[in-house]
């Protein structure tokens, strides 16, 4: 009898809700391959995919056209949006559980601000576009390991001097960045720069993808496997020390795991603001708090949720809206709505 | 011996008072110990120390006669708990899955609990007589009942010492007496307890060992009865106490002075 209320315990939310919540993504995905200016037949696209399985030869029925779209634009491109979804919600989660505040986001460290100083640097120096992704990487690495060290003090890296060092470390890049755009050029650079600020995730090519999807897949994996430890972690640091956990260890893996996500995200598609509160706020009123639900659920809702924005990206004008714009347009109200609704309770 | 401190020394940072200055002391299997001290003399910190949350100046703590330092925090949580005072976190984890992270030491840092550690959860939540708490979230429970899940917390940890820190603060008059049979069944069976508390009849009640830790660092550890008189509680709490026995409690009492 007592089994049978431990599996309610611990399966809180239905089978059909997870069901949906995990065939959405890949459904969302299927349809932004054939949505766009240039309409595509579903069941080419179909035939399209399954021609670049080995072994499977379809007749090409369909203009050539229509294959590189799918194939070296809109594939990589729907491939981005799931991945920094997930990845942007999943560290927003693991950070809210760290830093055990439910308002906390991925850029809390200095990651985007330090990002968008190395990409605006590169920009203003007319680098190559691969070299200003990977000096914006670098820089964002650069930001949260100084973050890092300023916080660390004796042998521990108290939480709070981890935010505060974040704050500095943001505002110092952020005013390196409005000095670059103080200094670059207003008619073509300045511009440059703020419109690579306000993301796309529509410079992503099929060449880039493997590079970035690669190095962002691993380290979801290993916020993935630690996730029940983020349970242990969210009840503080002292008392998950007493609970037996090597706190320093595992809040290390989360900064290096999350950094590694949004510093990919930041040089790859620009700042992509609110995804990270406002997903696993989400996710939390429809499977609770327990990170091993939450987790797994901040994946899928968070690929559906950027794969629909940046289809809003590409679709709702004529010319492109950065992504960033949107979804701060859409994430603001909704995480006001989101807290309306638990009433501050953080769900 | 499950718990030794050998001349223990703390400071938090240099040049701040001293906290602990060569604290001796030893617990058994079975046995309780109520540190009593004044406001801010330290009697959390000496817990912390215990528990090897707090790194000390110098001096030894052995576990299980194994010192603490060659060990990894996961084997100190094999013997201690720590019960924390009453708090309310971030996330309103239900009551079952707050119980379930005491089995933290047993799971690996890439695993999650298996079948075994939700049996033993429910175990204790039945011994304990709050099943039915389960999967009520755990920031929307009395703060009697979230001693008890927090207690619940412990036990599941499977230690042989649990460590106290003011398990009586916040609880209304009812919840406290609750707490502290709570915490003498458990001495009965066999876990060596610590608690820090700020009423004397507490440790009065619990009997056992009382220590009292005065605002210069020392430890004075002693059978109950002869730790507590008048003369210490004065030095303590500088008031004058009175101390007697009143027969149909069966017990001596403390009482202050009419105001």
């Amino acid at each position: 009898m007592e089994n049978v209320k431990l599996e309610n315990i611990e399966k809180k939310t239905s089978p059909f809700v997870w069901g949906i919540m995990i065939i959405l993504p890949f459904l969302l995905f299927f349809v932004s391959l054939f949505l766009g200016r240039y309409m595509i037949d579903p069941g080419v696209v179909l035939k399209i995919l399954l021609n670049k399985i080995p072994g499977i030869n379809f007749a090409q029925t369909w203009e050539q056209t229509a294959e590189t779209v799918v194939i070296s634009v809109r594939f990589p491109r729907a491939v981005m949006a799931a991945l920094v979804g997930a990845g942007l919600s999943m560290s927003g989660a693991a950070f809210q559980g760290m830093f055990q505040n439910p308002l906390v986001s991925p850029y809390v460290l200095g990651v985007s601000a330090g990002a968008s100083f190395g990409a605006a640097l590169g920009l203003l120096l007319s680098w190559p576009t691969w070299m200003v992704q990977i000096v914006a990487f670098g820089f964002g690495i650069f930001a949260v390991a100084l973050t890092y060290l300023m916080a660390h003090l004796y042998k521990t890296t108290p939480i709070l001097m981890l935010v505060l060092s974040g704050m500095v470390v943001s505002a110092f890049f952020q005013a390196m960045v409005s000095l670059v755009k103080f200094a670059a050029d207003d008619e073509d650079k300045l511009p440059a720069i703020t419109f690579w600020l306000m993301g796309s995730i529509g410079k992503v090519g099929l060449n880039d993808l493997a590079p970035s999807a690669i190095p962002m897949i691993i380290a979801m994996a290993v916020l993935y496997a630690i996730r029940w430890r983020l349970n242990v972690l969210s009840m503080g640091e002292r008392e998950a020390e007493a609970l037996g956990v090597n706190t320093e260890r595992v809040k290390l893996i989360v900064i290096i795991t999350t950094t590694l996500i949004s510093s990919l995200t930041v040089s790859l598609c620009g700042i992509i603001g609110w995804v990270g509160q406002v997903i696993p706020h989400f996710c939390r009123m429809i499977v609770g708090p327990n990170h091993k639900a939450l987790i797994p659920a901040t994946i899928f809702v968070g690929a559906s949720y950027i794969i629909v924005i940046d289809n809003l990206c590409r679709l709702v004008s004529i010319t492109e809206i950065p992504i960033g714009i949107l979804t701060s347009v859409v994430g603001a109200p909704v995480f006001a709505y989101l807290l309306r609704k638990t009433k501050g309770g953080w769900a | 011996m499950i718990i030794e401190a050998e001349n223990i020394n703390f400071t938090y940072t240099k040049g701040t008072r001293q906290i602990l200055k060569d604290v001796n002391l030893t617990l058994e299997e079975g046995q309780v110990m109520s540190i009593l001290g004044p406001n801010g003399a330290g009697k959390s910190t000496l817990l912390n120390c215990i528990a090897t949350l707090n790194e000390l100046d110098s001096g030894t703590i052995k576990l299980c006669g194994k010192d603490v330092r060659k060990m990894k925090q996961k084997e100190v949580a094999a013997i201690l708990s720590y019960v924390p005072q009453n708090h309310i976190p971030a996330f309103s984890y239900t009551v079952f899955n707050f119980v379930l992270m005491g089995r933290a030491p047993k799971v690996g840092m890439f695993e999650k609990p298996k079948t075994e550690d939700f049996e033993i959860v429910a175990k204790v939540l039945k011994e304990l007589g709050i099943s039915e708490l389960a999967d009520k979230p755990y920031t929307e429970i009395s703060g009697g009942e979230r001693q008890q899940a927090t207690i619940a917390r412990a036990l599941v940890q499977e230690p042989k010492a649990i460590l106290f820190d003011e398990p009586t603060a916040h609880l209304d008059f009812g919840n406290q007496i609750k707490t502290l049979r709570t915490i003498k069944s458990l001495a009965e069976k066999g876990y060596a307890i610590i608690i820090t508390t700020h009423n004397p009849d507490h440790a009065i009640m619990l009997g056992g060992t009382t220590a009292i830790l005065d605002k210069k660092g020392h430890l004075s550890v002693g059978p109950t009865e002869e730790i507590i008189t008048e003369e210490t509680l004065k030095k303590v709490y500088d008031t004058k106490l009175k101390l007697s026995y009143f027969d149909e409690a069966g017990r001596l009492v403390c009482i202050p002075p009419n105001l």
